[in-house]
């Protein structure tokens, strides 16, 4: 037994209990950023920024690649060179590294590589956990160990790693994402010491001399013939026979160390169990405990829980079964339609084939197999149960599902949702906030007060909004006297908190409730009466379960100390003091702890402030009496209008109410495809104050519709009548134009779908001459305005929209052009959406776009609902996500397939020219189609043509021609995407196709940084700034991106700032659009990841623009030819210092502190850098870009 | 020629010292400032907002986003990876005392008491010879009374003064009802010495954009006027250092301070306008003039034209504004 000190004990999640092994037993960590692995590799740059050594006393150097791709070939590389190098990723991710894994196995290469095992994008992406991207790789000689648990993802990293020391062979040590990666429990920590004692460094010794070096050359990577190639790659053969034994070996070494002992094949159960199912990872947790709960009911029933995949050792899961067993069920979190079963079920077959007799009677038993919990979908106790059950049966169903209600295909096996394996000895506790409120933060510190300061092991699972803006979290807390096995949702909570009171009336909060739990709420304004307040339906909740009710005003206490919307001290308080699990006096001494902990060194100030909020928390929470009957009505909430399509009463109303898990297989499209234009459905509300607006002010510039990133406040003008049935607090002036006299204007807010950001009411020039604060729109609350304002809203919609043919190209008049991308589920005053929103004003009628996988991906795609909508006529942006790295590509094939259309409906249009008439036939196909005129020109033609075909019979062209007809209106293609796939992942695609020639628009929503995973640094990330894996500050200048695609000569670039020349943008959008070949836009877009007072985020546009960090300009190769030079600067010379700029955001600021000459360094270096690059603009831009004596003058 | 002077309790060669500005921010910069001869080192303020700024400025634009999003729990590197602002300050403060052998006198910026105040103690710690303390508040509302101005103003030293033993100065606003008396208040509490007088930002305004706008000018001698003449009238009147600052661009306008009763004289305008090394012509300049009079030291002219020595001190007081006024008629 070991001598080893006693392990600590710490409350952390799965990624950081894997990360903590892998980053001690490396040398080179490769990373690039894909959820859920992502933290696993921040925490590796800031361990590695921190100069935290690894096990032999160095610090890993810590690398961020273009891609996983990109990674994995250096990774290749480093371990070719004898380094000891890991890795993190996940789904698309693990796919792009696949090429090398096959190499770096092939290669016998110790390797150790860390997946959170997640979904891959199929009819969809998905962010959550499956084990698909791991049964892609298992074909590749990889070998793949499976954590169940926190505790195990920890535990088997260490065992992987030694494995592939002492074996050569590589390793795939994976666990589920989210489940166990973002869960947080207690765990025993590794020491150095336990490391040191399962490392055999004489296994690195030969490692490293296997390496390539000019001192001891050899060849690897040859190309072999037909003569050599299949018996050499059998040689590997014997590596892997012996890798089952030897890797339990180093289990039993390691449980010797620890007394944690795990096998090959773990079996839980008694030793006469006849119904055994055989699962892996966290899904075996739940059917352990689901067996252990129905063998104390009197059942025999056992799991198999496989950790070591591959190799799969068929030996040593035929030992691990009882002999008593008669039937199996194999789960598999995987899909591989058309398949005659998923992998786990198709290697048991053949394990009880191949072992038939050999350790009990493996023909008797029968053995199903089928799926579960795909995309994170829960695994529950209830579901488990079913399967045990179905094992029951003479004629078990295979290839079943469960989980779900499949009633097409009638795959599912039917389980009781009411049924939950309870033991009373552990606590739950559920709390519903806001991300903004704290809520989260606040619960994984009590769960580390509650896993480090008692005996009690505990849990923390979050659940998490899929739309950016007022989004909604639920924390899901356990905690126990044994380690706690229960890796779903809690169903059943003893303690549920409220944090915002407003969910009571849209979320079924009280459904998580146990009876007799206790109930927190927080109320707006006094605690007496909120009885009457609550929404009859709690009310009968809480009566029938008989729940106790507690409430607090929590934003009061928060207000008085300045605190803003930050509540999650004060929750966090009451937690505490209602649940009984600490004492009251220690919980808040370890709050206050806490509090010194993370705000001790930003002043004292701070710390009292939160002091002072613990005290008013415990003195003024109160219990709510309970009456003993119900009064009132009780009335039926829809969360959609009765007005919305059916598909979105059916389905997307289902998915509102967080019910989605109800629905059937029926109830969803076979292929992807959904509906446009369904977030006008879903009423959000967020917003405390909106814009109201002034029409006495106001001077009708629309730059407050222009910045709206929600497309919430709009403008339209009318003719004066149209206002006479308005509601009676419309509001409606004259309207300022020359060119439309007579009509009238409204300025008019969407009050439901308004995030409050007021980036609008910053970016308003009207102001009071008298009251300068007062401007033409102003925020007030919205509550009182809710109703009025709705009703507004919905006449103002109706009011028709303008000709497009008869507006100015201008900033003012483009704003009346109806937006086709509306209240997304982007940040408040996200930097991007204005932009993607213009697109769609332009050409939204006829656009098609390419999304990269991100931020744009997930505020245009994620649902329940998706924001790009329709026109009156029923046109708008057809959009789609391919992946991360191909969508230049992906628009490059969308417009082939636009340009073939075409194409097709004009051979078959001059095929019927004698019935059509030649002069439409050649106005159509000749028609310029480059502006607003000239498309509703070519739709009247279209129309036209349409008519004519109603009278060809029978003609199969006429009636092909009837369908393609529409694509002789040109199509605008674009790809959209952020500076990750910009720069970064799909650069060299990008590259290609803006050499390709083709009219194809891409837009660039550069942020500077990969929003979406979360701020890390890309090559578009400027000098100076820090971000994830540039903390200390990024050395080297931002890559130029626009600079190097004018190189070519023939591609339109345009670099725009919306916040600082509106007007540029919008030119430089129609330019990039009418240019008929690649155009390219670089826009910049501010973020929350830079560290900015959002609603200002149009003022720093401006700045950026106005130091010199960002430039503006328009570079149209038409311009070639008309002998003017292509490149036009539209920023002048930087007005301000780079450092104006640079002290306004928290990105660069950071260096400032923590580094404070590197800083001025780095800043000084920027400035020169600006300084030099304005000189090379102001050249370029008299260049003429023609072939010529290098004077810029044509050769004759 | 004897120039030397006692500032504070702090026995300097000559008065002349950089006043508090961001010329010590560079390390540089200041191992220039003490070439030229700088008697001692003032440093920037460390303003009592920024002691919280940062911090709620974190709390309210960055850990509202996080948590949120299954993708990004967090969207910047962890927040200990940078210190803030005073811990910054702290640094600097104790950089600063390692490069240079002259005194370091550190200066604190607020405008109520509150924990911000403690950071005296940490200046103290840092080494600091001596403290500034720069009472910034600007009653602007009618319920603020001339008491309340006064009485705030002694709370916040009264604070200080209770955190720390080294010598403290009160960087004061030429805006009370009575100078002497809060003056001789201050006394009361043990301040060692005062500043005169604190140059207020003044906002201007944009006449197209009607916006408040920043704005910071130099000063000029002009300036000088309004701290003679208080200086003049403190000299004497309290047991007390006195500093001019604010206005000092020639050696006359220091000879003249001096005069008025300065103990120590503060250049920050005329360093940024010249650079650092102007500190010494300001110094030989002064020398010179002693000299070329037959000075027997600087101390000989200290106060020598203060209200209680000049030979008409009427000229300080009200008799001056009329005549003064009928001087520009004529």
């Amino acid at each position: 037994m070991n001598t080893l000190a006693p392990a600590t004990v710490a409350t952390i999640d799965g990624n950081e209990a894997a990360v903590s092994v892998a980053y001690r037993l490396s040398e080179v960590i490769v990373i690039y950023p894909i959820t859920p692995s992502t933290p696993m590799a921040e925490v590796s740059d800031e361990w590695s920024a921190a100069g935290k050594p690894n096990l032999w006393e160095g610090v890993p150097e810590v690398v961020e690649m273009q891609s996983e791709g990109g990674a994995a070939g250096a990774l290749h590389g480093a371990l070719q060179g004898g380094a000891l190098a890991t890795t993190f990723t996940a789904s698309q991710g693990l796919l792009l590294m696949i090429p090398n894994m096959y190499k770096i196995a092939g290669e016998l290469t110790p390797f150790c590589m860390h997946v959170t095992a997640r979904a891959l994008a199929t009819h969809s992406l998905s962010i959550f956990g499956d084990h698909s991207d791991v049964m892609a790789c298992r074909q590749t000689g990889f070998a793949m160990l499976a954590s169940a648990s926190v505790q195990e993802a920890q535990d088997l990293a260490l065992v992987a790693h030694a494995a592939t020391l002492e074996s050569r062979v590589p390793f795939l040590h994976f666990f589920d994402g989210f489940r166990t990666s973002h869960e947080i429990a207690k765990i025993e920590l590794l020491s150095d010491d336990v490391l040191r004692a399962m490392i055999d460094d004489s296994t690195i010794d030969a490692h490293r001399r296997r390496a390539l070096s000019p001192d001891h050359p050899v060849i690897r990577g040859t190309a072999q013939n037909p003569d050599t190639y299949f018996q050499a790659r059998e040689a590997v053969n014997g590596y892997y026979q012996e890798l089952p034994e030897r890797v339990q070996t180093i289990m039993d070494r390691f449980s010797e160390l620890t007394g944690r002992q795990y096998r090959l094949f773990d079996y839980y159960g008694p030793a006469d169990a006849e119904r055994v199912v055989v699962c892996m990872a966290s899904g075996s947790e739940t059917a352990m405990e689901t067996s252990a709960w129905l063998n104390e009911q009197g059942e025999k029933t056992g799991v198999v829980r496989v950790r070591l995949y591959r190799p799969f050792s068929a030996k040593h899961l035929i030992e691990a079964l009882p002999p008593s067993v008669k039937a199996i069920a194999v789960l598999d979190r995987t899909k591989e339609p058309g398949s005659p079963g998923e992998p786990l079920f198709l290697d048991v077959a053949t394990a009880l084939r191949q072992h038939a007799g050999e350790h009990f009677n493996t023909d008797k038993v029968r053995l199903i197999g089928g799926r579960y919990g795909l995309g994170s979908k829960d695994f529950t106790p209830a579901m488990a149960k079913a399967v045990f059950d179905e094992l029951k049966k003479d004629d078990p169903k295979n290839s079943f599902t469960v989980g779900i209600a499949d009633d097409v295909t009638g795959t599912s096996l039917p389980y009781d949702r009411g049924f939950v394996v309870d033991r009373p000895e552990v606590r739950r506790a559920v709390f519903f906030g806001l991300g903004s409120d704290g809520t989260v933060g606040a619960n994984k510190n009590s769960i580390k007060i509650i896993g480090e300061h008692t005996d009690n092991h505990a849990q923390a699972y979050f659940v998490y909004d899929s739309k950016k803006a007022g989004a909604i979290t639920i924390s899901h807390l356990r905690f126990g006297p044994d380690p706690i096995r229960e890796p779903y949702q809690i169903e059943q909570a003893q303690f549920v908190a409220c944090h915002q009171f407003d969910f009571l009336n849209k979320y079924d909060v009280l459904g998580y409730s146990a009876p007799g739990a206790t109930v927190l709420l927080n109320v707006p304004g006094p605690v007496e009466g909120v009885w009457d307040k609550l929404p009859r339906n709690i009310r009968s909740q809480i009566l029938e379960k008989g729940l106790k009710l507690h409430a607090i005003d929590a934003y009061r206490i928060a207000r008085e100390q300045n605190m803003g919307g930050r509540i999650n001290t004060i929750m966090q308080v009451c937690f505490f003091a209602l649940s009984g699990i600490l004492s009251p006096d220690k919980a808040i001494a370890k709050i206050k702890e806490a509090i010194e902990k993370t705000y001790g060194r930003k002043g004292r100030a701070i710390v009292e402030r939160n002091f002072a909020v613990v005290d008013a928390a415990r003195a003024e929470l109160h219990p709510i009496p309970v009456p003993e009957s119900l009064d009132g009505e009780e009335i039926e909430r829809t969360p959609v209008p009765d007005e919305a399509p059916e598909f979105v009463k059916r389905v997307t109303s289902v998915l509102l109410a967080g019910k989605g898990d109800l629905l059937p297989v029926s109830a969803f499209p076979v292929d992807g495809t959904w509906p446009t234009g369904t977030a006008k459905w879903e009423k959000r509300n967020l917003a405390p104050s909106i814009p109201v607006w002034d029409a006495d002010i106001c001077i009708q510039c629309n730059k407050c519709v222009m910045a709206c990133p929600h497309a919430a406040i709009r403008a339209k003008f009318y003719e004066p009548s149209l206002a006479e049935s308005a509601p009676s607090t419309f509001k409606s002036t004259p309207f300022r134009s020359r060119e439309f006299p007579g009509m009238s204007y409204t300025l008019q807010v969407a009050p439901e779908d308004c995030t409050g950001c007021e980036l609008c009411v910053h970016v308003c020039p009207a102001k009071d001459k008298a009251t300068p604060k007062h401007k033409a729109i102003n925020m007030e609350p919205q509550s009182p305005l809710r109703d009025a304002e709705r009703d507004n809203y919905r006449f103002f919609l109706d009011l028709p929209s303008p000709d497009r043919t008869t507006l100015k190209q201008d900033v003012k008049h483009i704003q009346f052009l109806e937006p086709l991308f509306e209240y997304s589920g982007a940040c408040a005053g996200c930097g991007e959406t204005p932009y993607v929103k213009l697109l769609t004003q332009l050409f939204g009628d006829r656009l098609l776009i390419a999304n990269a996988t991100g931020c744009s991906s997930i505020y245009g795609g994620n649902l329940p609902t998706t924001p790009y909508t329709v026109n009156a006529d029923g046109r708008g942006p057809a959009w789609a996500n391919s992946l991360f790295e191909d969508n230049a590509e992906f628009g490059l094939g969308l417009r082939l397939a636009m340009d073939r259309m075409a194409y097709l409906a004009q051979h078959a249009l001059r095929k019927l020219a004698p019935q059509v008439g030649d002069s439409l036939v050649e106005e159509i196909l000749s028609a310029q189609q480059s502006d607003e005129t000239m498309i509703a020109s070519q739709r009247q033609r279209v129309v036209a043509l349409r008519e004519k075909l109603k009278g060809v019979s029978g003609n199969a062209d006429a009636r092909a021609l009837e369908f393609l007809a529409d694509y002789l209106v040109r199509k605008s293609v674009w790809s959209v995407g952020g500076d990750g796939w910009a720069y970064d992942i799909g650069y060299g695609g990008l590259d290609h196709v803006l050499a390709s020639g083709r009219d194809l628009n891409l837009l660039v929503l550069d942020t500077e940084v990969y929003s979406n995973t979360g701020g890390q640094c890309s090559k578009s990330t400027p000098m100076s700034a820090s971000a994830k894996f540039s903390s200390e500050g990024k050395a080297l200048p931002k890559k130029d991106l626009g600079l190097m695609a004018l190189t070519y000569g023939s591609v339109y670039v345009a670099s725009v700032a919306m916040g600082a020349k509106d007007a540029q943008t919008t030119r430089a959008f129609l330019e990039a659009e009418s240019y008929p070949g690649p155009s390219l836009i670089l826009a910049y877009s501010h973020c929350i990841a830079h560290g900015i007072t959002m609603n200002q985020g149009m003022d720093e546009q401006k700045l950026a623009v106005d130091s010199g960090s960002w430039k503006l300009f328009r570079f149209d190769p038409r311009r070639i030819d008309q002998d003017a030079p292509p490149l036009q600067l539209d920023s002048p010379a930087p007005r301000l210092p780079l450092s104006d700029f640079l002290t306004h955001q928290l990105r660069f600021r950071a260096l400032e502190r923590s580094n404070p000459e590197r800083a001025q360094q780095l800043r000084q270096k920027a400035q020169e850098f600006v300084s030099a690059d304005r000189a090379l603009f102001e050249k370029l831009a008299e260049f003429p870009f023609k072939a010529g004596n290098g004077n810029g003058e044509k050769q004759e | 020629m004897n120039l030397s002077t006692n500032y504070l309790g702090l026995e300097l060669p000559h008065p002349f010292m950089p006043g508090a500005s961001p010329l010590v921010d560079n390390i540089d910069e200041v191992r220039r400032l003490e070439d030229a001869g700088a008697a001692a080192i003032v440093m920037h303020s460390l303003f009592e907002e920024q002691l919280e700024e940062e911090a709620l400025f974190e709390e309210r634009h960055m850990h509202v986003h996080e948590h949120s999003f299954a993708e990004a729990v967090t969207y910047r590197p962890p927040a200990s990876d940078f210190a803030l602002e005073p811990n910054q300050y702290l640094d600097h403060l104790h950089r600063i005392k390692q490069s240079v052998s002259i005194p370091v006198i550190a200066s604190l910026n607020g405008s109520r008491t509150g924990g911000w105040t403690n950071y005296s103690n940490l200046i103290q710690k840092a080494g600091a010879d001596a403290l500034e303390i720069n009472v910034y508040f600007l009653p602007a509302a009618a319920d603020d009374s001339n008491d309340d101005v006064e009485e705030r103003t002694l709370e916040i030293v009264r604070a200080v003064k209770n955190e720390i033993t080294i010598p403290t100065a009160v960087k004061l606003s030429p805006f009370f009802s009575s100078l002497p008396r809060f003056a001789r208040q201050l006394n009361g509490l043990g301040v060692e010495g005062m500043i005169l007088f604190n140059r207020f930002y003044q906002p201007d305004i944009d006449i197209e954009g009607l916006e408040v706008v920043p704005r910071i000018e130099l000063s000029t001698s002009a300036e000088l006027l309004l701290r003679i003449r208080w200086l003049a009238a403190l000299h004497g009147q309290v047991n007390a250092s006195l500093a001019v600052s604010g206005g000092v661009h020639t050696p006359e306008d220091a000879i003249k301070a001096i005069m008025a009763g300065a103990d120590a004289v503060q250049v920050v305008s005329a360093l940024l306008r010249h650079g650092s090394g102007y500190l010494r012509t300001l110094i030989d300049g002064t020398q010179a003039w002693l000299e070329e009079h037959d000075y027997e030291s600087l101390q000989q002219m200290q106060g020598s034209m203060s209200l209680q020595h000049c030979p008409n001190p009427e000229k300080f007081e009200r008799v001056n504004y009329l005549r003064t006024l009928q001087l520009w008629k004529s």
